[in-house]
């Protein structure tokens, strides 16, 4: 039963998500080539790397994001569990000791235990995701804040931390790599595990789901872990090019990785969604961003136009449901 | 109904951001007072209505904000003036500095606290003249500090003279760039006066006095270290030939300084920045960064809290107070002077 829900939900999934991305695609190509003869710097390798790097951040937010979205719900805490991480992992390197690895580990379970508490507050408790993550981001946000003392948290003294997001393997940097390497193994964990189809099937439908005989709770439970998990990656990402962890940062991020997550297609409603989608929405925003920057224009009107990209991709995906 | 869900997120979220920094607000009066950049006096923790019962004068402190060093350091010097003079002060500001209607319910509640005087930071002049106004009918001498309110109600207002402050990076640019060649700008915002005023002060000195300087190029990260990082970097690659960046506070600054570094500029590009923090004075004892405009933190507070003793008593106070700024650099970054003005 279980395995049929899985199944008959699937090429259907594929093939309406399989255009979008293609759009998606389609409009990120289109986008760097205009800027290319627009600006001749834009095509340099190095401006091209760059935005690479400064899509890792909220780009690997926008990963963890697209699962909970998938599942129906909505995570608005990821940009203050993303600084509460990043702290974290200040803490434990700099003041208690701790070596950068075995850091690393506790920012990333900080941001898990935070995905934890959301996705209890949400399957056990009853709270809709909007609320239990909104108090989230709340406490993530008051939290970093009394942990760090309203001051920044300097790796000064551990000059190798720096390096887990500036250190460059022919010339890119490596959080381009764990970015993309990221989005593989976020890509296998939707689309190729169990984690996955119960994602799919509880976005789509929920009560048939339960029915059907999954533990909802559970699997609810462990997708907003994943999401927190990724959250406490972006934190050590930006900590590390940061090279310290500020504290006052991180609001406004979450609605960053939303409208990446949404204009790769994967729909607000749950049941449909890509990491691959993500990815290129993601690159899109920083794209457009970027390219509108060296093209000079100015500042207040490179929001509107995003805002205005955002609208677009909603009202596709809506059109899209209109058909199907 | 689900489909209703991301605009109501989206709206949500900006509401939520106020509520949020309620609470953090107002947390923050409270906790680590002293534990910040000169060592706070410890009679900040006593509260209030016992103090008042000793006689003592009671001065609450309303500030743009507490949570970034600049306002720590404003903080601390206030505490100094506030231990040396035997008066009791709370200071406190909210989150971020757009929360005008949250500052004015601070503003409000100290009032109801019935002071002595008050010292006052406004994010918005205009929207806090009403309430200015009943502190004057109940006979509350106001000092301003940090920016001024267009209004005659505060007695004196002791703050930075922003624009000259950033002429003078402005001419420090141009000395170091030899004078002609292209720079850029990294903004911290464009409707706050200290970014309005930084913005002209520097622009406007280049034009004047430099016509073969060229700004090519002025960006708002919003004082987000890794916005300014990423926009810095796009302003160099736009413009290959760009010889200098200004970072109009700490954040822009510290983001430009990334961005150089990241693209591996390292002296090829001067680096000129805003304020004080331990970031900008490492990068500046490392060459990366040729030197920045310091403000006074310490001093507006210290003399915020001085003036409006002096007002309690009936004494005439001065009605601008020039807390003065300095340029400091890897040759006097170490001088007392320059190191008293400092805050990591």
């Amino acid at each position: 039963m279980k395995a049929s829900i899985a199944a008959a939900g699937r090429p259907r999934i594929a093939i309406q998500s399989g255009l979008q991305q293609f759009m998606a695609f389609g409009s990120l190509i289109l986008l760097i080539i205009v800027f290319s003869l627009a600006s001749s710097s834009f095509f340099h390798f190095s401006n091209i790397v760059g935005i690479l790097l400064s899509t890792a951040v909220t780009g690997v937010l926008a990963l963890g994001s697209t699962f909970v979205i998938v599942t129906g719900g909505i995570d608005l805490s990821v940009g203050t569990v993303m600084t509460l991480s990043s702290v974290m992992t200040g803490v434990f390197i700099t003041m208690w000791g701790w070596p950068i690895e075995v850091g690393i580990v506790g920012g990333l379970l900080t941001g898990a235990l935070c995905g934890f508490i959301s996705g209890t507050a949400v399957a056990r408790l009853g709270i809709p995701p909007f609320i239990a993550t909104l108090a989230m981001m709340m406490i993530a946000k008051g939290l970093s804040l009394v942990i760090s003392g309203t001051k920044p948290v300097y790796f000064t003294n551990t000059p190798a931390f720096s390096k887990i997001s500036l250190g460059s393997v022919l010339d890119i940097p490596n959080a381009v790599f764990i970015y993309f390497g990221a989005a593989i193994v976020g890509g296998i964990l939707l689309s190729r595990t169990i984690v996955g189809r119960y994602n799919f099937a509880i976005g789509s439908n929920e009560e048939a789901t339960r029915l059907s005989g999954v533990n909802v709770r559970f699997w609810k439970i462990v997708i907003y872990t994943i999401t927190g998990l990724f959250t406490g990656l972006a934190g050590i990402l930006m900590a590390s090019r940061l090279n310290s962890a500020q504290p006052a940062l991180g609001m406004g991020y979450e609605l960053e990785a939303i409208a990446a997550v949404v204009i790769g297609g994967t729909s607000l409603s749950g049941g449909k969604g890509t990491i691959v989608g993500t990815v290129i929405g993601a690159l899109i925003m920083s794209v457009l961003t970027n390219g509108l920057r060296i093209l000079s224009v100015p500042q207040e009107w490179q929001t509107v136009v995003v805002g205005l990209v955002i609208l677009l991709a909603v009202y596709v995906d809506i059109l899209r449901r209109k058909k199907a | 109904m689900k489909k209703a869900w991301l605009a109501v997120a989206m709206a949500l979220v900006l509401v939520l951001g106020a509520c949020g920094s309620n609470k953090g607000g107002e947390a923050s009066s409270s906790p680590k007072s002293g534990g910040d950049a000169s060592g706070g006096s410890p009679s900040a923790s006593t509260s209030p209505s016992a103090s008042a019962s000793a006689g003592k004068l009671f001065i609450p402190i309303v500030s743009k904000g507490f949570q970034h060093q600049f306002w720590q350091a404003v903080k601390a010097g206030a505490e100094k003036a506030a231990a040396e003079l035997n008066v009791e002060i709370t200071f406190e500001g909210p989150e971020t500095e757009q929360q005008v209607d949250k500052q004015l319910e601070m503003l409000q509640v100290a009032l109801d606290k019935k002071p002595s005087a008050i010292g006052f930071a406004a994010l918005d002049s205009q929207a806090s003249i009403p309430l200015l106004q009943k502190a004057k009918d109940a006979g509350i001498p106001v000092i301003a500090f940090d920016s001024g309110v267009d209004s005659d109600i505060p007695l004196a207002t002791a703050a930075t003279d922003n624009i000259a402050a950033a002429a003078l990076a402005a001419d420090k640019m141009a000395e170091l760039i030899g004078g002609e060649g292209e720079v850029a700008m990294v903004v911290h915002d464009q409707t706050s006066r200290t970014g309005i005023d930084r913005e002209n002060g520097f622009k406007n000195r280049i034009k004047e006095k430099y016509p073969k300087i060229k700004i090519v190029d002025i960006q708002y990260g919003g004082g987000d270290h890794l916005k300014s990082t990423d926009l810095a970097k796009t302003i160099m690659q736009a413009h290959p030939n760009l010889k200098g960046i200004f970072g109009s506070n700490e954040g822009s600054a510290i983001g430009v300084v990334n961005a150089v570094t990241e693209m591996k500029m390292d002296g090829k590009i001067v680096v000129i920045g805003y304020d004080s923090g331990k970031a900008q004075i490492d990068a500046i004892k490392s060459g990366k960064m040729a030197g920045a405009i310091t403000q006074n933190p310490i001093g507006i507070g210290y003399e915020t809290v001085k003036a409006a003793v002096a007002a309690i008593k009936g004494e005439k106070v001065e009605k601008n107070i020039d807390t003065g700024f300095f340029w400091y650099d890897k040759t006097n970054i170490d001088n007392p002077e320059i190191k008293a003005v400092l805050y990591e």
